[in-house]
């Protein structure tokens, strides 16, 4: 596609440009940078919660002797430091990924954008009213 | 108030220089200076021999875009009272991951290369007559988009996009932004030539939602929400060949 090519080429022949690399520690220099690597880092305790799950749900198709191991290793100290952190990461990705929502979703209504807020709202909203279905199965039993 | 403030400003000379070096400069400070007027004294009365770009001091031209302090910035409209209680000199640098040609002025062919390849013009299938008349819009087809139309060439985005810096192959968030506010427009019917060049790992989806385009983005023109957007219509146009090839464009 030549016309789609601009026809002033002659700068790729300029011998003496000055080209920085990019450090490898780039995402330590600024904080939104950091932010950013630690909400790509919390995907990795997102699946860690996952895993966590599908071993639960194993241990009960089991029965109660596979179950009440699978809960004495969940007591292990190294395992609730590790889903400590996992709790704190798999909040963070939630928080993050809500507050980024309206930026992705361009959502009209009657030929109007929808305020941001109002799409962030709604996903805490949600969030919340799962969380409260949860906590009611839980304290129920 | 100190009368002065002082400046450490990237100087590079390919004739002379192998690599650049931070030069010390102390100018007045005055309150409704911004960085460009200060660049501007040191070149009209202390050292004529720096190079940067300007023109129009008012935020619309998009030239004057510069690293102060780390930060990608429209040197016209940074002020240097802002900067007046640090302790370090403020630092002037070239547009962060572009060629440095000299001192401040930055090698943008490849952006200018980027943004004709999307090809940010309106393309209709069938042009009518001028005899025909306009092309009519309505002030909400025109809402639709008119935030990314406020797009001023500045490249602050690019020097605010760690992924334009580690995959230089990226279109990156201006020239999307601004195929975006041609797709979006009611006259346009050229969303699937576009497709072709920003559905594909070097567009839109090279981009990891950093944000930070749109924090430094001096028009509030939202190129990372752009991108998102139009992630939601490729993906939604790919499952269409799937389902409906039929249907597909």
């Amino acid at each position: 596609m030549s016309d789609a090519r601009p026809t002033t080429r002659y700068t790729e022949y300029h011998p003496r440009w000055y080209r920085p690399r990019v450090s490898t520690w780039w995402w330590l220099a600024r904080w939104p940078y950091l932010k950013f690597i630690l909400r790509e880092i919390s995907s990795v305790f997102v699946a860690w919660f996952v895993v966590v799950l599908l071993l639960q749900i194993r241990a009960l198709s089991r029965g109660p002797v596979a179950y009440a191991a699978f809960e004495r290793w969940l007591q292990n100290p190294l395992i609730v430091l590790l889903n400590l952190i996992t709790l704190f990461f798999v909040v963070f990705h939630a928080i993050t990924w809500f507050n980024l929502a309206p930026s992705a979703m361009a959502v009209r209504f009657r030929g109007k954008r929808v305020p941001d807020l109002l799409i962030v709202g709604t996903n805490y909203a949600a969030w919340a009213a799962i969380s409260l279905v949860v906590a009611w199965f839980l304290v129920r039993s | 108030m100190a009368e002065t403030i002082s400046l450490e400003v990237l100087r590079y000379s390919p004739e002379r220089d192998a690599e650049p070096s931070f030069q010390r400069y102390d100018v007045p400070l005055r309150k409704d200076w911004v960085v460009l007027d200060a660049l501007n004294y040191i070149k009209d009365k202390v050292d004529g021999s720096l190079t940067f770009r300007w023109s129009c001091r008012m935020g619309i031209c998009g030239s004057c875009g510069m690293m102060v302090n780390g930060e990608p910035k429209l040197t016209c409209a940074t002020f240097l009272s802002n900067y007046a209680n640090e302790k370090c000199p403020v630092r002037v640098q070239p547009l962060r991951y572009f060629p440095v040609i000299r001192d401040l002025v930055v090698e943008v062919t490849d952006f200018m290369t980027k943004l004709q390849s999307v090809k940010p013009w309106l393309i209709r299938e069938d042009e009518k007559p001028v005899s025909d008349g306009e092309y009519i819009q309505t002030p909400d087809q025109l809402d639709c988009y008119k935030q990314f139309s406020m797009c001023i060439n500045c490249l602050l985005c690019y020097a605010a996009c760690p992924v334009y810096g580690l995959d230089p192959v990226f279109i990156g968030p201006a020239a999307i932004a601004l195929a975006q506010r041609y797709n979006m427009d009611s006259r346009d019917e050229g969303a699937d030539e576009r497709m072709d060049v920003l559905a594909q790992h070097e567009g839109i989806w090279g981009c990891t939602f950093v944000g930070e385009c749109t924090k430094v983005c001096p028009k509030h023109v939202d190129p990372a929400g752009a991108i998102q957007q139009y992630k939601l219509t490729a993906t939604i146009e790919r499952f269409k060949t799937f389902l409906m090839p039929w249907a597909a464009k």
